[in-house]
């Protein structure tokens, strides 16, 4: 702008642009304002030398100072893993029952093995460890296959009718569809039902406890109070892993469902078992 | 197109035209404080000693904490959240206590402030106090007044440099000792000292030293009134507070005014004279640098240096003292209303005056009757019983406490009895330094048991379990109540903590969870 215009009332000079008669003064910027500006350009600039910034083809300069965030990172994570170190070794050299006994061991097995449980439990048994119908529930006092930390250990490792697994936990409740009627079916549904709770039919428990000696206490016992060797479960107790009443009783004489659950130990490694057995444990149902 | 009116053009003129342009932050004026003497001087030297001893000296007052805490009769306690106050000790959740005392304070200003005015500026608040510390320092090194001036606007010379290097380097230890003083109130005092001159204390420490050293020396020693004047927002808000019953500082121009520095040629030539001899002593004193006989100004801190100053000026004089007074805004117009005779004529002192030379009856004086007014006693009551609430809830407040969570998930658990199991997280508080035994019942709940996780204790309705001082316990606890004694999805019971030893006790109503049909 050649003719320059200056503000009647103020006195300073304008910018020149005019919008419907207001104009714009152009005072100068604070001159701290304006060192302040300068130094931050310095400083950028500095900035991009001493760390990684510019961008290459293929990567980045990487800064006079050696610095990169990938390797706080790395450093960071090494740095935890050595803190938990001792109590890796810990957990590796004792056993779940030994791990259970020591106070500071436990607190951090719990952790490690609350955290992997998330991960890979939560699917099958809920996120509280609770279980559903055919899941069985982790926090109460009935176990299968025993719920000692070892025995917990032990199932955790090979899982259960896990094919590939030669030590997997193996128990198979034959389909009593095709071995005995209906009627028996009924009979024996109603007395395992009485076991427990009350029936429909009070006459049909007399010739089911028959029918329950010919088939059942092989497995189940004469008690009906179930075989840890076998996995067998105990039919007097309040806990049903398909469903209680005799519907349910009966579908599973009939054709019993059998769950699977995998053999964790190739994915988990020793460890990360050991410290999930010490976990389920501390559930409130351990032995 | 023109208005209908014809309205061609204002008469204006702009606030601030380029013509008598003036910035809106007027350049600072040195100001060189003389030395006082006199009654409000040595108040100010009692609070001064008084605060900055306390501040200086409270965080190393011994009290046994036990292992728990350092030793220190005041300490704010960060890393483990508790607050320690002689045998007061506040958890946090009795943070309240904190908040009823700055509630207090704050009701203590309204109480002061609209009777005695700013005293709080004057005499008790930091900066003042700091200033005046820096000003005791800056005359033992460059003289008072006179001698200042005549330094500042010398030459630099050996001696101006080496006077202001020292005063500079005095005012930073000043400053170093007021933020190092800071930090030892939130650690153990002995250790941290060590750790701060070996170079091992946290960086935190450091960064709050030089911090409150950097603050203390601009504030105090560069910025002074400045900071008043321009940063502080209580003179807005306490110029607010006051009333015309306030005390203020005032300069009693109905006796002072025509001032004059020949007296005796005026009153010869007939013409009326003040008591006022326009020496200039009270604006020589003034921190803020003001002159009071302008009147009633923001800047005044009301420090009262004046007062002292114009009474030695008047007693050298043989007159009254108070030409410079404390002195309410309802007796001040009282007065001026007799000195101008109704408003009718400028000040003339002899109307205040009797034939003999002495006040007339009518002159209104103060008395400590005129600060007890009904807004005085509302403030009183208030915070009186403000007061009063805090101390009986100190004094009546549970040094034992528990809370409780219910676990959610899940909310029940059937046992193969038929049982129903709910979990819990309990915790313990054992809010006194000592350890101590606490009796975790349940109440309620029909045949209900509880067991603990971790503990080999035999399942019951009640155990005992030891809680170290000052710690809070916490316990997963399950209870287990029999199928045929549950009524209801949901009932409720309570954990029910004492210490046999003390009788203290405290509750928690809990919920336990069962299914629809248990068994």
């Amino acid at each position: 702008m050649s003719d320059e215009h200056i503000d009647e009332i103020s006195g300073v000079s304008t910018t020149g642009h005019e919008w419907d008669g207001i104009r714009e003064l152009n005072n100068p910027l604070p001159r701290w304002w304006v060192i302040t500006f300068y130094v931050t350009i310095v400083w950028a600039i500095g900035y991009t030398i001493a760390y990684p910034a510019w961008p290459l083809l293929h990567s980045a300069t990487t800064g006079v100072l050696g610095y990169s965030s990938r390797n706080e990172v790395r450093n960071e994570l090494t740095a935890a893993e050595a803190a938990k170190g001792k109590y890796i070794s810990a957990v590796e050299s004792k056993s779940v029952s030994e791990i259970a006994a020591d106070d500071g061991l436990r607190e951090f097995a719990i952790a490690a093995g609350g955290a992997a449980f998330k991960v890979n439990c939560v699917q099958c048994h809920g996120s509280g460890a609770q279980g559903s119908k055919g899941f069985p529930n982790l926090n109460d006092d009935d176990w299968l296959w025993g719920g000692k930390a070892e025995q917990i250990q032990q199932t955790i490792t090979h899982g259960i009718r896990f094919a590939s697994d030669p030590d997997t936990r193996l128990s198979e409740m034959p389909a009593f569809g095709d071995i005995i009627t209906a009627d028996q079916i009924a009979q024996v549904s109603a007395y395992v039902a009485s076991l427990s709770g009350k029936v429909r039919d009070a006459s049909l428990i007399q010739p089911g406890a028959k029918v329950f000696a010919e088939n059942c206490v092989a497995c189940h016992g004469d008690n009906a109070k179930g075989n840890r060797e076998f996995g067998a479960p105990d039919l007097t107790d309040a806990i049903w892993l398909y469903g209680s009443g005799e519907t349910a009783i009966a579908a599973q004489v009939r054709a019993p469902k059998q769950g699977v659950m995998p053999a964790w130990v190739g994915r988990l490694g020793e460890i990360k078992v050991k410290e999930l057995a010490v976990y389920v444990h501390s559930l409130g149902g351990g032995e | 197109m023109r208005d209908k009116t014809q309205l061609t053009g204002l008469e204006t003129e702009t606030v601030n035209s380029a013509k008598t342009r003036k910035p809106l932050y007027a350049a600072r004026q040195k100001i060189f404080p003389k030395r006082a003497s006199g009654n409000f001087r040595r108040f100010k030297w009692l609070v001064m000693t008084i605060t900055l001893g306390i501040y200086y000296l409270a965080a190393w007052l011994p009290w046994a904490r036990g292992p728990f805490a350092p030793d220190q009769a005041v300490l704010l306690d960060l890393a483990n959240r508790r607050f320690y106050f002689f045998f007061i000790e506040i958890w946090p959740q009795e943070f309240f206590y904190v908040a009823g005392l700055l509630v207090m304070a704050g009701v203590g200003l309204f109480l002061i402030t609209s009777t005695v005015g700013r005293a709080w500026c004057g005499y008790a608040c930091p900066q003042t106090v700091w200033v005046d510390l820096f000003l005791v320092v800056e005359r033992a090194i460059e003289g008072d007044r006179n001698a200042r001036m005549k330094l500042d606007a010398g030459p630099w010379t050996a001696r101006k440099l080496m006077l202001r290097l020292s005063k500079h380097a005095v005012w930073l230890v000043i400053g170093a000792a007021t933020g190092g003083a800071w930090i030892f109130y939130f650690a153990d005092a002995p250790t941290l000292v060590g750790e701060l001159f070996t170079g091992t204390a946290p960086p935190v420490a450091y960064i709050t030293v030089a911090v409150l050293t950097a603050t203390t020396y601009t504030f105090g020693g560069l910025m002074r009134e400045q900071v008043c004047t321009y940063m502080c927002p209580w003179p807005r808000i306490q110029a607010a507070m006051l009333d015309e019953s306030s005390l203020t500082v005032t300069y009693n121009d109905w006796r002072g005014e025509p001032r004059s520095r020949h007296a005796k040629k005026v009153l010869a030539a007939g013409l009326p004279v003040g008591d006022c001899v326009d020496c200039n002593a009270c604006v020589a004193v003034c921190p803020m640098g003001i002159d009071i006989r302008d009147g009633q100004q923001m800047e005044c801190i009301t420090c009262a240096l004046c007062i002292d100053a114009c009474d030695g000026v008047m007693d050298k004089l043989g007159k009254e003292r108070g030409l410079i007074s404390y002195a309410t805004l309802s007796d001040y117009n009282a007065n001026m209303m007799l000195a101008t005779a109704g408003g009718s004529s400028s000040v003339n002192p002899s109307q205040v005056r009797t034939a003999d030379g002495l006040f007339s009856d009518k002159v209104a004086h103060f008395h400590i009757r005129k600060i007890f007014r009904p807004r005085t006693y509302v403030y009183m009551g208030i915070w009186s019983l403000i007061g009063l609430g805090l101390l009986y809830s100190l004094l009546t407040r549970d040094r034992l406490e528990v809370n409780v969570l219910h676990d959610r998930n899940p909310q029940f658990v059937t046992l193969s009895d038929g049982s129903i199991r709910n979990g819990y997280t309990v915790k313990l508080l054992n809010m006194i330094p000592e350890p101590r035994t606490i009796v975790v019942a349940i109440q309620g709940l029909q045949g209900a048991e509880m067991s603990v996780v971790g503990d080999d204790i035999p399942e019951g309705r009640s155990f005992a379990i030891p809680v170290e001082p000052d710690r809070l316990k916490m316990l997963k606890v399950f209870v287990r109540q029999p199928a045929d004694q549950i009524q209801g999805t949901a009932q409720t019971f309570k954990f029910r903590v004492e210490d046999k030893a003390s009788f203290e006790a405290d509750e928690y109503t809990a919920t336990f969870n069962a299914p629809e049909t248990a068994r």
